[in-house]
């Protein structure tokens, strides 16, 4: 079986995010950037199966301009067997629509028994691409997943739901996204980082493969949180019920 | 556990900072090219680098003499420049470019983010077939059978705060070479280790360190001047405690500014930390970052010893470069340059012991008179009086006595050496000093604490993991270094890293909160007691600087 792990490139979850002073977008000038750690999980879970003997090809495939090429790398040096990357220029505007389009196309192409990818990513939280890459391609869908495992013709998902955990038995290929216990992915080696150097990372476009991706929501402006007020210290219990009254909590 | 991976290279650098770039890129530029690795702690490259920076371009003219057509990252250049001396919270002195010290002027040079420009470094390097591991911290020097270095070895990642490993442990990896290149900066773990063992700084005076702070502003329009450059010394700093101080105009309506306090201080009241906070309140930062936003902190300690401190560069088997081996220039308050400098001489030692089939771990004596045949020799001899008289002479009659010798004797004007001993050794015993109280946190203007600064080096360091700050001996915090000197690691760290609970308590502790740490290595340097050793913590761990 081939899977193909859909990754994306997103600000570094230990990078503090600062809005731009024009309030037009999310600073990202020289900051770190990384795997986005659901689209992280996901590369470790195709790995696992993979060395399981349930899997025999890897594929990452990534959407973006030329910088996507670094989180492939780390994709094949955790694992990957190639990569595609999908090019889109520095300014597209691609919303998950878009995304999930692109990736449909390749999926009718590359044929893959199961799609696997991280349920949002930490940038956008849209939480969207995953369900629509389904719908379009009519598969069965296994959303925030935090167990798998492959059965004879299909393979069984652990899903956290709000009210504890629902195991679903899906059909193959079938679209599965991935939550956060799913796995703790392994450090990269070393000796990976250089073989991974040697492994194809295949490129292609929107015109190549025949779609013209929906274009994404505009982005009007970014504001950051208002800042919390700093706390007062009171004197006694009395003044405390005193300040609640007041504040009108109690 | 599993075996160590073992991966061989002609040469293993470590540090990815100027130096060891410059001797990575000069290596893969020759032909044929030895095989070479660099091996980097920070997340990415530039993670853990921090300069103000204005930066001479020489080094980099003989680096990559295309740099400009390459897109170096050299954006503004320095437009114009004022040197102050600060008088006190409200006054200031601008000292006539007449009788500034010539080596402080700097037309022709480029405001960079050191950052940056190591992440540019990278990728040409990359692009030559360097191998660079970012993320993979260097922890052990492997030596072979007749005590020569034969490379170096990476910490395991994963292992818990308990020693033992977690279910994702993965060994480090053994990188062995035929020349080990240091190159992690101003006291390196690694370089520490090779000082004591092979004797390299026998000859020369002890390593001199200062801490630098430093803080990226957001400003108004209005306020900001592009490649504006100021320098300065004086107020907030007392008496007998050296250092100085820069506010520099960047692009994007950033500016950079910081305060550089010499670590031979000696009261142990003192916090650089809040020297710096209340240094923005002068008038002459405060027209600059009112209205402006913080947005990013970092701290990094240097070597400034010069040419009295510069050690042997080479032992058995490897050579240190860059800051790591003291070529920082003090009196250009320079580092940069000389550091890329550095690391080609040992790339072009190297070179010409490979052309004759050097089979490696040999010492490769000829860097000396390398070394000694270069600009920067000669730089550093020129200056070294820079720091001997401002010592010596305080900062006032010391600045114009440099500026005399500069301008009219080439440096040649034999002063006294300010004293061989190291800098943890000058502090006072608490008592007999004068207690310095420092204005709390404002929030707004200039003042911070340490928490909301350690915010914005995006420090981070799993927190299930051994601390990486080793006490020789853990009595000596709240024993002899609480009873003389109030345990002064709670306020030289820039940080927050230690904290003493329960302070005039029957039971006080010191807190070691590790993950705060920004890597700056000042704790290894002031302790009184020397009892502090900084040792590299998981590969990727630590401060996530951008454009610092």
């Amino acid at each position: 079986m081939k899977i193909l792990v859909p990754i994306k490139r997103v600000i570094d979850y230990n990078v503090r995010v600062r809005v731009k002073s024009d309030h037009s977008d999310v600073d990202l000038a020289n900051v770190k950037m990384a795997i986005n750690p659901f689209c992280e999980i996901a590369v470790e879970a195709a790995v696992r199966l993979r060395e399981d003997g349930k899997a025999d090809e890897v594929v990452a495939v990534s959407v973006g301009p030329k910088a996507v090429q670094e989180q492939l790398r780390t994709a094949l040096a955790m694992g990957a067997d190639r990569a595609i990357w999908v090019e889109t220029a520095e300014d597209a505007d691609l919303g998950p629509l878009g995304i999930a389009q692109l990736l449909a196309a390749l999926v009718r192409e590359e044929q893959p028994g199961l799609v696997l990818l991280g349920k949002q990513s930490i940038d956008g939280d849209n939480n969207q691409v995953g369900q629509m890459l389904a719908g379009l391609l009519g598969y069965p869908q296994g959303t925030f997943v935090s167990g798998l495992e492959v059965v004879d013709e299909g393979i069984e998902v652990v899903r956290e739901v709000d009210g504890g955990l629902q195991t679903l038995a899906l059909r193959l290929p079938a679209v599965i996204t991935t939550d956060l216990r799913l796995n703790t992915p392994r450090f990269i080696r070393a000796p990976d980082i250089m073989k991974s150097r040697r492994k194809p990372i295949a490129h292609t476009g929107a015109e190549q493969l025949g779609v013209s991706p929906a274009a994404g929501p505009r982005l009007l402006a970014v504001h950051p949180p208002e800042p919390r007020a700093g706390g007062i210290r009171v004197e006694s219990v009395g003044e405390l019920l005193e300040r609640l009254r007041q504040a009108q909590v109690i | 556990m599993s075996e160590r991976d073992l991966m061989e290279f002609d040469v293993v650098i470590v540090g990815a900072g100027p130096a060891g770039l410059a001797t990575a890129i000069r290596l893969a530029q020759a032909d044929p090219a030895p095989s070479v690795c660099v091996v980097e702690k920070g997340a990415e490259v530039g993670a853990h680098i921090l300069s103000g920076a204005v930066i001479e371009t020489r080094g980099l003219d003989e680096l990559i003499p295309d740099w400009r057509e390459r897109g170096a990252p050299l954006e503004t250049p320095v437009e114009r420049e004022e040197l102050y001396l600060l008088r006190d919270a409200q006054r200031s002195w601008r000292i006539p470019e007449a009788i500034s010290p010539p080596s402080l002027h700097n037309s022709g040079n480029y405001l960079v983010s050191l950052g940056n420009l190591c992440r540019w470094l990278a990728a040409e390097a990359e692009s030559l077939g360097v191998e660079i591991f970012p993320g993979f911290a260097a922890t052990e020097v492997l030596f072979g059978e007749h005590g020569e270095v034969i490379g170096v070895a990476t910490g395991d990642m994963g292992i818990g705060a308990d020693g033992r490993p977690k279910d994702n442990h993965a060994p480090g990896v053994e990188l062995r070479a035929r020349q080990t290149v240091f190159a992690e900066g101003c006291r390196g773990h690694l370089g520490k280790q090779l000082y004591q063992r092979f004797g390299l700084d026998a000859e020369s005076t002890p390593q001199h360190h200062a801490l630098g702070i430093k803080e990226l502003w957001e400003i108004a329009a209005d306020r900001h001047e592009l490649g504006l450059v100021q320098h300065g010394t004086g107020w907030p700093l007392p008496e007998g405690t050296h250092g100085g101080f820069f506010l520099y105009h960047l692009s994007r309506c950033q500016v950079a500014v910081g305060l550089i306090v010499d670590l031979d201080y000696p009261n142990p009241w003192l916090s650089p930390f809040d020297e710096f906070q209340r240094m923005k309140h002068h008038p002459l930062f405060a027209a600059t970052l009112e209205g402006g936003r913080r947005i990013a902190y970092g701290a990094r300690a240097l070597a400034k010893g010069g040419f009295d401190a510069l050690p042997r560069q080479h032992f058995p088997g490897g050579c240190l470069a860059g800051c790591e081996g003291g070529t920082l220039d003090n009196a250009k308050l320079k580092g940069v340059h000389t550091a890329l400098k550095s690391g080609m001489l040992v790339a072009e030692e190297i070179l010409a012991a490979f052309a004759v089939g050097d089979p490696g771990g040999r010492e490769l004596t000829g860097l000396e008179a390398r070394l000694r045949a270069s600009w920067l020799y000669e730089d550093l001899r020129v200056g070294r009086n820079f720091g001997r008289s401002l010592h010596r002479f305080g900062t006032l009659l010391g600045g114009a006595v440099n500026s005399l010798d500069q301008r009219l004797l080439g440096g040649r004007r034999p002063i006294r050496r300010p004293g061989d001993a190291p800098d943890h050794t000058w502090l006072e015993p608490a008592a007999l000093s004068e207690p310095l109280s420092y204005p709390g946190p404002d929030g707004v203007l200039s003042c911070f604490d340490r928490l909301s600064s350690v915010y914005l080096a995006n420090t981070a360091h799993e927190e299930d993991q051994p601390c990486h700050l080793h006490l020789a001996d853990p009595s000596i915090p709240t024993g002899s270094n609480l009873a003389e000197y109030a345990e002064p690691a709670q306020r030289y760290c820039p940080a927050g890293v230690y904290e003493l609970v329960g302070e005039g308590g029957d039971d006080p502790r010191l807190q070691i909160n590790a993950a705060n740490c920004v890597h700056c290595k000042t704790c290894d340097i002031k302790d009184p007691a020397a009892n502090i050793t900084w040792v590299a913590p998981e590969g990727g761990s630590g401060p996530n600087y951008p454009n610092m």
